[in-house]
């Protein structure tokens, strides 16, 4: 992470992070929003409805629609007439998309969709894990996810830039951790309406429904030619993998804020213990790590940004010479009993040289509250990995014996 | 008056749905952009890298194409560049009247400016003839068949239009691929009637229904004959106009000719079953003033 907090102190306000999302959507100059509302993703449409209501958005529609199913659908027929298309949704929302999200990746449209991620039902839970976003994984959507308010901020702003790109024409998740950013206060830069039409260019793609010359979108593919298609998707998500790092790093010069590209590292360098998390929790780590290397402890942080395109490269380069690594989950595949930061690790080191034990942690799930405590008793687990090998590859975390 | 849907599609000879299509497109002309369903329109008319549109289109899901109008209103509305241009979603009878309800019950609602044509050829015909909420009273379908203890389809279809006016559509209107003229005025109509428009054809599919490809069109005609597919318009929600029918024929002459109602001609108590129909084409003569 570079940033001169000092230099963006005068420019800071207090807003939820709900608003700051809003805001940045607007800067970006949206042509039409759809979304339905759905906890904890509520105040950002609600935002936006206001921003349109007064005005404070030219040129931009937004659609009320009844469903999310309807939502991300109207996005397909607005994305394709070459309009800057956003939704936001979270849970059940995401999952009744879930048909529309292979249409809009497989149509190339770059619609952005901020998730504030929450757990699904049934139980039902409102509170925040990521399973939502984590079970749309292989939709054909770029996904990234924010640390902090700050970040899912500018992340729309990057996502737009990416996902436009004609050399990628992919859609974009930016995700947020649901409530714990979404409905928290925190001083934040706004981004600027100036320096973001200086950052991201206006939405121009080259084939779009267009009468005066008319294109056909969706068309049916038989097997001689539908595995090309999924063949181009997968290409873009590869030139992806650059493209969100020089999005970043286009943003830093113009921005000077900087959270990493595919990942960003916290004290990794000379890592025994490298621990691997997306989200919010990232910041609980950061004072872990800090705690713990005062008392001598080499422990590290690796933040996936990028979960999609998974960035197997940049993983590589970071945990090579670690002892073991760890990675957080607030997600499961029932069945194999693995979150998917896990599964995804272990699957980018098998057939490699690197011989680094990984372990896996599936934590905070609906909405359970993670303590450094919990952290601390984690590193502890990974010490003893390090001296007598994997007893446990993978579990949950904090379970409540009286309850089972 | 030029057709914009190419020839040499891959749909059955005779095909209801291409009819439908190449009407729709002359009343339209070159400015609109379209957007159909899954359905036996989309998979016959663009195998990649071919389609048979002449004009921009697209497709997304066998649910949705209300919704998905709704987005490209939205966005040449943004772009200023709403007015000329129309939007026309266009689905089969299983796109609207069933999984695509909410989705155009939703766009409509919304008073978006755009025309639904909804292709009716009374089944899931691209799945192999199943039975939907249009299916008509005693047909057999591949999942209401006709049996030792059945006699098809127990209920009529559900009333399409009037769930659309009942929306506060401006103007909703049935045509029949057996009268183009009347189609293509119709469409015409209510492309230009600003707000959510609904044109519901009713188009006889020769492989589902079961007759010879070249009677498509007779089929169409005989449905109206018979007073069992009356044809008139409605604004804000009022029948304004009916196309009389004479001298109206009996429904046998219609079922008759048809596979789908082969059983109620062999199998004992069909006769009941005509006259049911009957009575069906009797109340609309009533209801409608067909006479
Ligand atoms: C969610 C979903 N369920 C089922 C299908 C399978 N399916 C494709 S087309 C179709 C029926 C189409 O019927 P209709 O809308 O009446 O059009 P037709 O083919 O008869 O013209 C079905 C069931 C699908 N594509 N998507
Ligand atoms: S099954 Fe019917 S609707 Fe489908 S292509 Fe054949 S004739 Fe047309």
């Amino acid at each position: 992470m570079r940033r001169d907090y000092e230099k963006e102190k005068k420019d800071m306000v207090v807003v939820e992070g709900s608003y700051a999302v809003a805001s940045a959507v607007k800067a970006c100059r949206p042509n039409v929003i759809s979304a339905y509302p759905i906890t904890p993703q509520t105040h950002i449409v609600e935002e936006l409805s206001q921003f349109i209501a007064d005005g404070e958005i030219p040129n931009c529609e937004y659609v009320m629609v009844e469903s999310e199913f309807s939502a991300l659908s109207a996005l397909v027929g607005s994305s394709a007439a070459g309009a800057r298309s956003y939704s936001a949704t979270t849970s059940q929302g995401l999952e009744l998309m879930h048909e529309v999200l292979f249409n809009v990746s497989g149509m190339r449209l770059p619609v952005v969709m901020t998730i504030a991620n929450r757990a699904v039902s049934a139980p039902i839970n409102i509170w925040n894990d990521q399973q939502d976003s984590i079970s749309q994984r292989d939709t054909g959507w770029i996904q990234l996810y924010a640390e902090d308010t700050q970040e899912i901020s500018d992340m729309t702003a990057q996502a737009f830039k990416i996902g436009e790109d004609p050399d990628i024409l992919l859609p974009v998740m930016t995700c947020m951790d649901g409530f714990i950013l979404s409905h928290v206060y925190e001083p934040v830069v706004l981004l600027d309406d100036d320096l973001v039409a200086e950052y991201l260019p206006p939405f121009e793609p080259e084939l779009k429904l267009d009468p005066k010359n008319p294109k056909t979108f969706g068309a049916f593919a038989d097997p001689n030619s539908y595995t090309e298609f999924r063949y181009l998707q997968q290409q873009a998500m590869d030139k992806a993998l650059k493209k969100i790092e020089d999005a970043a790093d286009e943003f830093y010069d113009l921005f000077g804020r900087y959270y990493g590209g595919l990942i960003d590292t916290y004290e990794t360098d000379d890592a025994d213990i490298i621990l691997m998390a997306m989200g919010s929790i990232v910041g609980t780590i950061k004072d872990v790590v800090d705690k713990l290397r005062a008392k001598g402890v080499k422990v590290g942080l690796l933040k996936v940004r990028s979960f999609r395109p998974f960035p197997v490269e940049a993983i590589h380069n970071v945990i090579k010479d670690a002892k073991v690594v760890v990675a957080l989950d607030k997600n499961i595949s029932i069945g194999l009993n693995e979150g998917a930061l896990f599964t995804e690790t272990k699957a980018t080191l098998y057939n490699t040289k690197i011989d680094v034990p990984v372990i896996g942690f599936m934590i905070g799930q609906g909405g359970r509250d993670i303590p450094v405590e919990t952290i601390e008793n984690i590193v502890d687990e990974a010490k003893k990995v390090i001296d007598s090998g994997i007893t446990v590859e993978s579990q949950f975390t904090d379970l409540k014996e009286e309850l089972l | 008056m030029k057709s914009l849907l190419a020839p040499g599609h891959r749909g059955c000879a005779g095909c209801c749905d291409a009819m439908a299509a190449k009407f729709t497109l002359m009343a339209a002309g070159e400015d609109c952009i379209v957007v159909s369903p899954t359905g036996c329109l989309e998979v016959m008319t663009t195998p990649y890298p071919e389609s048979s549109w002449e004009i921009p289109w697209i497709h997304s899901l066998f649910e949705n194409n209300a919704a998905v109008a709704s987005g490209i209103e939205a966005a040449l509305k943004a772009k200023g560049e709403m007015g000329k241009t129309k939007v026309i979603a266009m689905g089969g009878d299983g796109a609207t009247l069933d999984i695509g309800m909410r989705s155009v019950s939703g766009a409509f609602e919304r008073g978006h400016d755009f025309t639904f044509v909804c292709i009716d050829n009374e089944a899931y015909m691209n799945t192999g003839v199943q039975r939907s909420g249009a299916t008509p009273f005693a047909a057999s379908t591949t999942t209401s068949p006709a049996g030792e203890v059945s006699f098809g389809n127990i209920r009529p279809k559900k009333n399409m239009p009037a769930i659309m006016a009942a929306h506060g559509s401006p103007y909703v209107a049935t045509t029949s691929i057996g009268y183009p003229k009347d189609m293509i005025r119709k469409v015409k109509t209510a492309l230009d009637v600003e707000g959510p428009t609904y044109v519901h054809s009713h188009a006889p599919c020769t492989t589902g229904w079961g007759f010879d490809t070249s009677k498509t069109v007779e089929i169409a005609k005989l449905a109206v004959e018979t007073c069992l597919w009356p044809l008139y318009e409605m604004e804000d929600g009022e029948i304004t106009k009916v196309k009389k029918v004479k001298n109206p024929k009996p429904v046998e002459d219609y079922l008759k000719m048809q596979r789908r109602f082969k059983h109620l001609f062999t199998k004992e108590g069909g006769d009941e079953m005509v006259k049911k129909i009957q009575a069906l084409a009797d109340e609309n003569i009533e209801k409608f003033g067909l006479q």
